[in-house]
């Protein structure tokens, strides 16, 4: 609160007594949180001896550089999606009456509170060759045989672009919001088509959301674990669910921390940046 | 093309989208219903065979209860302890207090997988893999962003001056905290105590690290449940859980109804 320095400044001597408040969560995040965090990053360069090896392996792996490649194709193409699914959605709401758009803010965030594993099992379900999917599919004619639409990446996209959505959706919604539709009118009435009006002007003015809502899905697929890990049926091997086989399975610790570290520093490195670009505390409901 | 022609493309095929969004999730209340063995819509007729599994089960009541009681702790731990952080920064107000609080929120951005090694290998060191508080105090710390946000956005609607003014006359910082500031960010408090409750019923990733042998809570055994053999009874306990959250989330949504718009 910057418009309140004047009157802080008397205040500080009994700043003590918040600072004490402050401390027990404080506390929690360094001891519970902070060091563990550091401690997977100083296993990284010491396990199983001091040095930079495990990070050559980034280099040198083929099922390391396999699983990178996998991870970021699959979190590239979960963006793309997201955003094109997002950026229609977000422009149907922005257009919507209050009603609908209530119902409609309602669609997006009812899964957004139902547990990843539980919507991962009903994907599973949905999805596999005897589910109802392609029995529907089947019964209309349009396939002879069940396709396979599950423990394969297909499964993995379906599943993640469904988990990402809504976080596009409210980014993306919040950004149209904010835009003068005046601007859009103005550029009718000087003789624009409706998609040149939405072209030119509309579009360009919500790229600050696209950006953000696609970093922010980006970043957030890079760390998936559970729906990769069950929709791809041991097929599809993102970062997380490999570092959490050389860590149940082959106990290789410095190869598992070096991956987590390098995904928890892209990670942050990543919304550190968005954050010189937008509010990122807003991103996370603040 | 047509104006309205155009505009009704769009809206149909956003709501394609949001039913996309939010109806697969209860595929699993049908499928719970399922007269057959194996996970499938109901094939002839409706049967509860699957429900009677589930309520027998003493495996799945006792994954009922972990998960019900450490979710509890931990989210009164993380509300008293993220609800005086949030009022602590606050009233500070620095340059480092408002780095605490983007810190605070590190648990939601890093990588579960990352936090999940971390923690167990600290468990290892401390011998608190499959123990009771160190699930909870796991559970406590990754809570805490949820109710730092809520409450730090409930206090932005305060004017400090009532601060100030309980202190003028003669109030204690506890006594100012206890009648003056909490009564008035308690609908902040709530929201984050649910969000934190969710958090921890639904956590998955770092149970699986440093539950051990003694703690199986609803999400680690439907997990080990869907690697195994996809029982319908997942089914039903995916139905259990849907219906849980909803419920919970009606109440936080009522809660947001009740407080002032900013």
């Amino acid at each position: 609160m910057p418009s309140q320095n004047d009157a802080r400044a008397g205040w500080r001597p009994r700043h003590g007594t918040y600072w004490l408040i402050i401390l027990p969560a404080l506390a929690m995040l360094v001891f519970l949180y902070l060091v563990p965090l550091a401690d997977v990053l100083v296993t990284s360069i010491t396990d199983p001896k001091p040095g930079l090896d495990n990070y050559l392996l980034l280099f040198t792996s083929t099922s390391v550089q396999k699983t990178l490649l996998t991870t970021l194709r699959i979190a590239a193409l979960t963006t793309f999606i997201a955003l094109l699914l997002g950026y229609v959605v977000a422009y149907a709401m922005r257009a919507a009456n209050s009603s609908q758009q209530r119902l409609m803010l309602f669609c997006v965030l009812l899964p957004f509170w139902i547990s990843v594993l539980v919507r991962s099992f009903a994907w599973i379900a949905l999805l596999s060759s005897r589910g109802p999917v392609n029995a529907g599919l089947m019964a209309w004619g349009l396939i002879d045989e069940p396709l396979p639409l599950v423990r394969n990446e297909t499964g993995v996209l379906i599943g993640m672009v469904h988990v990402m959505l809504p976080y596009a959706v409210l980014t993306l919604y919040a950004n149209m919001r904010g835009i003068d539709v005046r601007l859009v009118a103005a550029a009718r009435s000087l003789g624009a088509s409706r998609f040149q009006a939405f072209r030119m002007v509309f579009l360009p003015l919500t790229r600050p959301g696209l950006i953000g809502a696609g970093t922010l899905v980006f970043i957030l697929s890079l760390g998936f674990y559970v729906t990769p890990a069950l929709l791809g049926g041991g097929k599809v091997l993102m970062i997380a669910e490999y570092v959490a086989v050389q860590i149940n399975d082959t106990l290789r610790w410095g190869l598992g921390t070096m991956l987590a570290t390098t995904l928890m520093l892209s990670v942050l490195f990543a919304l550190w940046a968005l954050s010189r670009i937008i509010d990122v505390k807003r991103l996370f409901g603040a | 093309m047509n104006r309205h022609h155009a505009t009704g493309i769009v809206t149909a095929f956003a709501w394609m989208v949001l039913g996309f969004l939010a109806l697969p999730a209860f595929a699993v209340v049908p499928i719970s219903f399922t007269d057959t063995r194996y996970l499938s819509m109901p094939d002839e007729h409706f049967s509860l065979q699957h429900w009677r599994a589930f309520l027998s089960s003493s495996e799945w009541h006792n994954s009922i209860w972990q998960s019900l009681w450490i979710a509890t702790v931990s989210t009164l731990a993380a509300v008293v302890a993220g609800t005086l952080c949030a009022i602590g920064c606050w009233r500070v107000s620095s340059r480092w207090s408002e780095r605490v609080r983007t810190a605070m929120i590190l648990p939601m951005a890093v990588p579960t997988i990352v936090y999940a090694l971390g923690i167990y290998r600290l468990y290892v060191d401390l011998d608190l893999v499959g123990s009771a508080i160190g699930i909870v105090f796991a559970h406590t710390v990754t809570g805490l962003p949820y109710v730092v946000l809520t409450v730090s956005a409930s206090l932005a609607n305060i004017d400090p001056r009532l601060e100030q003014a309980a202190r003028g006359l003669g109030a204690s910082v506890g006594q100012t905290l206890r009648w003056v500031i909490v009564p008035n960010v308690v609908p902040g408090i709530l929201s984050g105590a649910i969000f934190a409750f969710i958090h921890s019923w639904d956590e998955l990733i770092v149970v699986i690290f440093i539950g051990g042998r003694a703690f199986f809570t609803l999400p680690r055994r439907m997990w080990d449940g869907i690697n195994d053999n996809l029982d319908p009874v997942i089914a039903v306990v995916a139905t259990g859980m849907i219906l849980f959250t909803l419920l919970v989330l009606s109440a936080e949504l009522a809660l947001r109804a009740r407080r002032p718009k900013s």
